[in-house]
């Protein structure tokens, strides 16, 4: 075993942390990020952000040059993200564009839309989004409505859209989308699906904010009524779109792989720092079991990391360690949230940044955990998936799997 | 970065895995279980000294193989899945771990070389009966190379021929290590009953027994906390390796037991049961590794590694194994069935070198030290 850098990852992480430091400013004690998501300034600040990345060729670092990306390995990719981890910069509103349209466009887009779009997602010029989740199909993906009709008999007929997108972040914001359509409802749910991208300022599309319970909005629902898509913009071939779907969320599975805050050194500070009516609350045997607990899972998971980098620097796949990674996180930081406001007592459900320690992260964060365990793979779907495909136990029993999509039963 | 075991630590570990399969079955196991009077599997001792596991990280000049802690972990890994019931953590990683660490090299003449060919068996004895051994707890004492106390329970103290004993220089000196021959005059063991029946323990008795220093004198609390920490790990791939046999058990056994019409793996709340389970053990996996790559390193980081691979493979191993018992229902908690021994060994193992609460604490300490001497 071996953690040290080979000596090209090392020149490459120097080159990166040289340049973060000319570029960005560096994390510090009660330091962040001057931006949250859902705040409008954000959008402007991550745009300039990658646009400066992209001049700084740090953009795209595992995508082929000809599109504008650096052309070298995920592990590259990987170390840049830790270095980056260290400074104040925006929170990640490209994870969406680069973890899961850029793949799926580079793997199914012609050379000209490739050409057009990946270059300019990398600038920071287009954000997408991802408009999968409906109403009636969120972890049940395939179970989704939204209608796709031929608008003539022509083999290259625009398509007409009908029908509701929910849980989509950044939609609001966003210049472009990828889309997964129902084209036809008579054939079983997975096989019927039709795969588009398109750009946001379409005639016929209606982006509705959501509001969470942290009260920010970065989620949408989108309406969409005679939205027409050229048929240029299908990726893959009619009824293909769950395959073009899946190379999506594989992407996605790997790219989400953000700290959550807070995490174990947040409330690590914070325990050190508090008083408790009879000492120092580290010095509590209850709260240093706790501590523990949240150490080797946060030491577990970045440690599993190193494995999924191993694995990459073979140039392997990477296999179901992103599921237990998030699974673990997720949960933790909600965990983490709930204990580090019980620390501050009587006085931690006070939400003021300027009262609440660490700009009141804790009680940002109690809000925003929930939405972490269901986004991306709910803690249940990622248990069906560490079940069924790492230890082999049967799939659920579907009663949905062969059925017309139109003849599924499909409660209120 | 390459944080995973060399090519030929994965034909050590598949070496490992056909032999113990072959020579340590369940029933192999279950023997020792049944036998109020064997201590261990003689023979299977016997064979693992002469592929040369236990002297595995003796240097070659002692006689040993000249391997590093990764390889160790690699073999302790397999003896924790299948549970094999023999004196190994006793003499390698503590005995031998103490020697290496501390020996004169006069000592480690005269015991490594017995140790590597697996003539003689070491052990540690620091515990005094119930409650937390610490630093003001010990009663056992020397004066003038003589030892008076007792000891218990003491992992394999029936079976070994040398053991490394925690006690006072003098009646109110400070602790240190010494070597003491358990055949010799002056020295009474007896068995004790413990919760898991396949690694035999022992009462010891000094009464006027010799004692040789092991160490600087007064050495003796901080050398046990070192010997521990290097023993933690290899022992924490012990109990990834049961943690993973419960695993393999249960999912095994939800596969083909069939009720309400399908097979009980196919109900979610066994699926995210064992999901639950695998979480635990790659988290304990991951922490262990880290430990097997400090140990062969000698790494700053060691003891802090150690703590965490020992608490979560502790953890991992003691919810595997009450977990695999819910999944086989009834039958797991008959003594027909091997899912008792898991959970026996689970929580012995978790107890030995100090339970699961000490070991965080400690944890937590190191952690504090870590930061506020400004180290990431």
């Amino acid at each position: 075993m071996d953690f040290n850098d080979s000596p090209q990852e090392a020149a490459f992480r120097a080159e990166a942390r040289a340049w973060l430091e000319d570029n960005a400013e560096r994390k510090g004690p009660g330091k962040v990020y001057r931006y949250k998501r859902g705040e409008p300034e954000l959008i402007p600040a991550a745009r300039a952000w990658e646009e400066r990345k992209f001049e700084g060729g740090f953009s795209g670092i595992a995508l082929p040059r000809e599109y504008g990306g650096r052309g070298e390995t995920r592990l590259q990719q990987i170390i840049f993200a830790e270095e980056e981890a260290d400074y104040l910069i925006p929170p990640a509103v490209f994870s969406i564009s680069h973890g899961m349209a850029v793949p799926t466009l580079l793997t199914y887009a012609t050379e000209e839309q490739k050409q057009r779009y990946v270059p300019a997602t990398l600038r920071g010029d287009e954000i997408w989004c991802q408009m999968f989740s409906e109403p009636a199909g969120g972890s049940d993906l395939a179970g989704l409505r939204t209608r796709s009709v031929r608008d003539g008999d022509a083999d290259d007929a625009d398509w007409i859209i009908n029908g509701h997108k929910i849980w989509t972040s950044g939609a609001h914001y966003a210049d472009m989308a990828i889309l997964v359509t129902r084209s036809d409802p008579d054939a079983p749910k997975h096989k019927g699906l039709t795969y588009f991208f398109l750009d946001m300022k379409s005639p016929g599309i209606e982006v509705r904010p959501i509001r969470q319970i942290s009260g920010y909005s970065n989620f949408n629902e989108v309406f969409m009524t005679d939205l027409r898509i050229p048929d240029a913009q299908r990726l893959g071939d009619v009824g293909q779109g769950w395959q073009v779907a899946i190379t999506t969320l594989m992407n996605e599975r790997v790219s989400s792989g953000v700290r959550p805050a807070p995490d174990f050194e947040d409330i690590f500070d914070l325990v050190r720092m508090t008083e408790l009516e009879n000492g120092p609350a580290i010095a509590d045997g209850a709260i240093r079991e706790k501590l523990a607990d949240w150490y080797i899972k946060a030491q577990g998971v970045k440690l599993i990391r190193a494995r999924l980098m191993t694995a990459l620097s073979r140039g392997e796949r990477p296999g179901p360690e992103n599921s237990v990674s998030k699974l673990v996180s997720a949960f933790r930081r909600q965990e983490i949230a709930h204990f580090g406001m019980d620390l501050l007592d009587m006085g931690g459900g006070m939400v003021d940044p300027d009262l609440a320690p660490m700009r009141a992260m804790y009680q940002q964060a109690l809000l925003d955990a929930p939405g972490g365990r269901i986004a991306a793979g709910s803690d249940e779907i990622l248990r069906n998936i560490i079940s069924e495909r790492v230890l082999g136990l049967p799939p659920d029993i579907r009663v949905d799997k062969e059925l017309p999509f139109d003849q599924l039963p499909s409660g209120r | 970065m390459n944080f995973d075991f060399s090519e030929e630590q994965y034909l050590l570990r598949d070496q490992a895995k056909k032999f113990l399969n072959d020579r340590a079955p369940p029933a192999a196991v279950r023997a020792v279980l049944e036998d109020d009077a064997t201590s261990h599997d003689h023979g299977l001792w016997q064979d693992m000294a002469r592929l040369g596991w236990v002297g595995t990280t003796i240097p070659e000049e002692y006689g040993g193989a000249g391997l590093n802690g990764e390889d160790l972990c690699v073999i302790a890994e397999e003896l924790g899945r299948t549970l094999a019931p023999t004196p190994f953590s006793s003499s390698v990683y503590l005995a031998t771990g103490a020697l290496l660490m501390a020996g004169s090299e006069r000592q480690k003449q005269d015991y490594l070389p017995d140790l590597a060919a697996g003539a003689r068996i070491g052990c540690m004895a620091v515990a005094e009966g119930i409650g937390v051994a610490h630093a003001t707890s010990i009663q056992t004492s020397v004066n003038d190379g003589v030892m008076t106390g007792k000891k218990l329970p003491v992992a394999d103290g029936d079976a070994a021929d040398f053991a490394i004993v925690l006690a006072k220089q003098g009646a109110v000196g400070d602790l240190s290590l010494f070597l003491v021959d358990l055949d010799g005059d002056g020295v009474h063991r007896t068995p004790v009953a413990m919760i898991d029946p396949t690694r035999s323990h022992a009462e010891i008795t000094f009464e006027g027994a010799a004692a040789e220093p092991l160490g600087a004198p007064g050495d003796g609390w901080s050398l046990t906390q070192a010997i521990f920490d290097r023993a933690a790990i290899p022992m924490a791939f012990e109990q990834v390796g049961g943690a993973q046999a419960c695993l393999d058990m249960a999912t095994e056994y939800a596969k083909n037991r069939f009720a309400f019409g399908r097979a009980i793996g196919s109900f979610q709340a066994i699926k995210h049961k064992l999901a639950d389970i695998y979480v635990a053990t790659e988290l304990a996996r991951a922490n262990a590794y880290y430990g097997a790559w400090a140990l062969a390193n000698d790494a700053p980081d060691l003891p802090t590694a150690a703590a965490a691979a020992r608490v979560a493979a502790g953890e991992a191993y003691n919810l595997a194994a009450r977990e695999n018992i819910q999944t086989h229902g009834g039958m797991g908690f008959t003594w027909e069935f091997d899912c008792h021994m898991y959970y026996r060994r689970a929580k012995l193992l978790s107890l030995a070198l100090g339970g699961e609460r000490r070991w965080k604490d400690r944890l937590v300490s190191l952690l504090e030290t870590r930061n506020s001497s400004g180290e990431e």
